[in-house]
């Protein structure tokens, strides 16, 4: 029972002290953009490999789960005789939550295991290292060109989404639910208000930096070769899924009772 | 001028540097030999600040290393260039930017100076040409003279070798020997390397120092070296089987 109480205990304090240098890497990563000039190839090469490389899965997510929408609300509207509002129930639920969080989720995947199992493999192979011999902080070489990136291209990709997802709706109810499309398109705008529009960007912005600096943190972290690398891709997605859907769950309670 | 003074480095309850102690001479070639395993990997990373020692001070000039921040550290390193034991090479960069990096990141030169450096360097290392390849494209032996000529392209004041000869071809390893002597006589480096190839050690060396227990338990020229008395030293650099390094040990099958 001591033993086990034990374990609990050095495990919370080493949740807390990742936790701690989590957001050190961060404010590292930050106070470099003013130190050093900004490394802008670095920064557009990351923004091609982050947001530009994520379009595809981005898109498929997007499109799809506007149709869905679309299909599971109207059957719900049906029985009130109220299909006429998929159209807005599709743009608030993709602008405030479902646009963040699964364009959130699909580059967590997606880019935060390539960042981790980069990063992971230079400090397996002694890059990160040689890095330091050259005397060059690692940090800002490699995380604040990926962090800019990902502040930048996050939002990007969730307003991207949020379009298709509408245009996934427009499918649905025009095509299928037999909305005009006239009707459909006057019915989003007037639901959508600009609030549920960027109080999405801003969630997306913060999934932005917790897949980024995540990502990087374990790579940074890797150790004992190949299987180290697997092992550190692995805790690197599954933390930043967890930490997205909490933040999400903050963010919305923040914004529900304040705005 | 390098002194060492005390330094201890554990990992876990494994101590592998225990109070060792060791001064190079400004201009000195040092070669450090010992067994694989026995540490010359740690020393040389505490040397430049990449392992911080347990306890124990490196000094450089008389700063201690050991208690810098990361900015003056970095500073400190301009003066250095490793080569190290797996090369290192960034694998995203080509050989031309890996060999450039340091010029380009701490210095105001335009691209042709930097490339003209680089394609120097590559000179004479013997690996002309090969500027557009990436290093996944190299084999090990050229990856490691690639490193070698990263660890030179800044012109330091200090270099240290990490194996510079262990997988490179006999011949390859003998112009390394050569390049790494000509740049002492020439440039006046102060180096140090780490080595189990006794020819290299012995074509290289200033003196030589024996690292066995984390500590240096014999320090002298080639010659004396060569000649000595001790029967550990003696040992390994006659690379006998049987003797007082591996008493005790399973691996020796008596008959
Ligand atoms: N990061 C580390 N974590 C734990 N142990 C380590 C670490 N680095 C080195 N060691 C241990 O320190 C000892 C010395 O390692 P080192 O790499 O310095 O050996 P070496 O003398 O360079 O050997 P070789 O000639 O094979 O390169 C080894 O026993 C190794 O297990
Ligand atoms: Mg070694």
């Amino acid at each position: 029972m001591i033993r086990w109480l034990n374990r609990q205990k050095t495990e919370f304090l080493s949740f807390i002290s990742s936790a701690g240098a989590i957001f050190a890497m961060f404010w590292q990563a930050i106070r470099w953009t003013s130190i050093s000039p900004l490394r802008k190839r670095e920064i557009i090469d990351q923004m091609n490999k982050i947001g530009v490389m994520s379009c595809p899965i981005v898109s498929l997510t997007a499109i799809f789960t506007g149709m869905v929408l679309a299909l599971q609300s109207a059957y719900s509207l049906r029985s009130f005789q109220a299909e006429m509002y998929v159209s807005g129930l599709v743009a608030v639920a993709m602008a405030r939550e479902l646009g963040p969080v699964l364009t959130a989720l699909a580059v967590a995947g997606r880019v935060g295991a390539s960042i981790t199992a980069e990063l992971g493999t230079m400090k397996v192979t002694e890059q990160i290292d040689a890095l330091e011999t050259l005397a060059t902080n690692p940090v800002s070489y490699l995380v604040t060109p990926r962090l800019l990136a990902g502040i930048i291209m996050l939002p990007v990709l969730t307003m991207y989404s949020n379009i298709l997802g509408i245009i996934g709706g427009y499918l649905v109810g025009v095509f299928k639910l037999g909305i005009s499309s006239d009707m459909y398109m006057r019915m989003t705008w007037k639901t959508l208000l600009f609030k549920d529009v960027y109080t999405g960007l801003i969630k997306s912005l913060f999934f932005g930096i917790i897949i980024i600096v995540v990502g990087c943190y374990q790579g940074f972290k890797t150790s004992g070769g190949a299987e180290g690398v697997g092992k550190a891709t692995t805790i690197s997605v599954v933390t930043s899924f967890i930490l997205i859907i909490a933040a999400d769950c903050l963010f919305t309670a923040l914004f529900y009772f304040v705005f | 001028m390098i002194e060492i003074k005390n330094l201890s480095k554990s990992f876990h309850s494994h101590k592998v540097l225990d109070q060792l102690n060791l001064t190079i001479q400004t201009g000195e070639t040092m070669v450090v030999i010992g067994r694989s395993g026995v540490g010359k990997t740690v020393l040389l990373k505490n040397i430049i600040g990449l392992l911080k020692p347990d306890s124990g001070q490196v000094l450089i000039d008389g700063q201690d290393i050991t208690k810098l921040e990361d900015k003056e550290l970095d500073k400190i390193r301009l003066k250095f260039g490793m080569l190290f034991q797996g090369s290192a090479l960034f694998d995203s960069l080509t050989v031309r930017e890996n060999v450039g990096f340091s010029l380009r990141e701490h210095t105001r030169q335009t691209d042709e100076q930097v490339d003209q450096r680089v394609k120097e360097a590559l000179d004479l290392v013997g690996l002309a040409g090969i500027e557009t390849l990436m290093p996944a494209e190299l084999s090990g032996g050229m990856k490691k003279r690639v490193g070698l000529a990263r660890a030179i392209c800044m012109r330091p004041d200090i270099t240290l070798y990490d194996e510079p000869t262990t997988g490179v071809d006999p011949i390859m390893a003998a112009a390394t020997n050569e390049l790494i002597t000509k740049l002492h006589d020439r440039l006046k480096i102060t180096a140090i390397a780490v080595t189990h190839d006794m020819t290299s050690a012995y074509k290289i060396a200033d003196r030589i120092a024996m690292l066995y227990n984390g500590k240096i338990i014999a320090i002298g020229t080639p010659q004396q070296i060569k000649k000595t008395t001790d029967p550990v030293v003696h040992q390994f650099i006659t690379g006998e089987a049987w003797g007082p390094i591996t008493r005790n040990k399973s691996f020796y099958v008596k008959d």
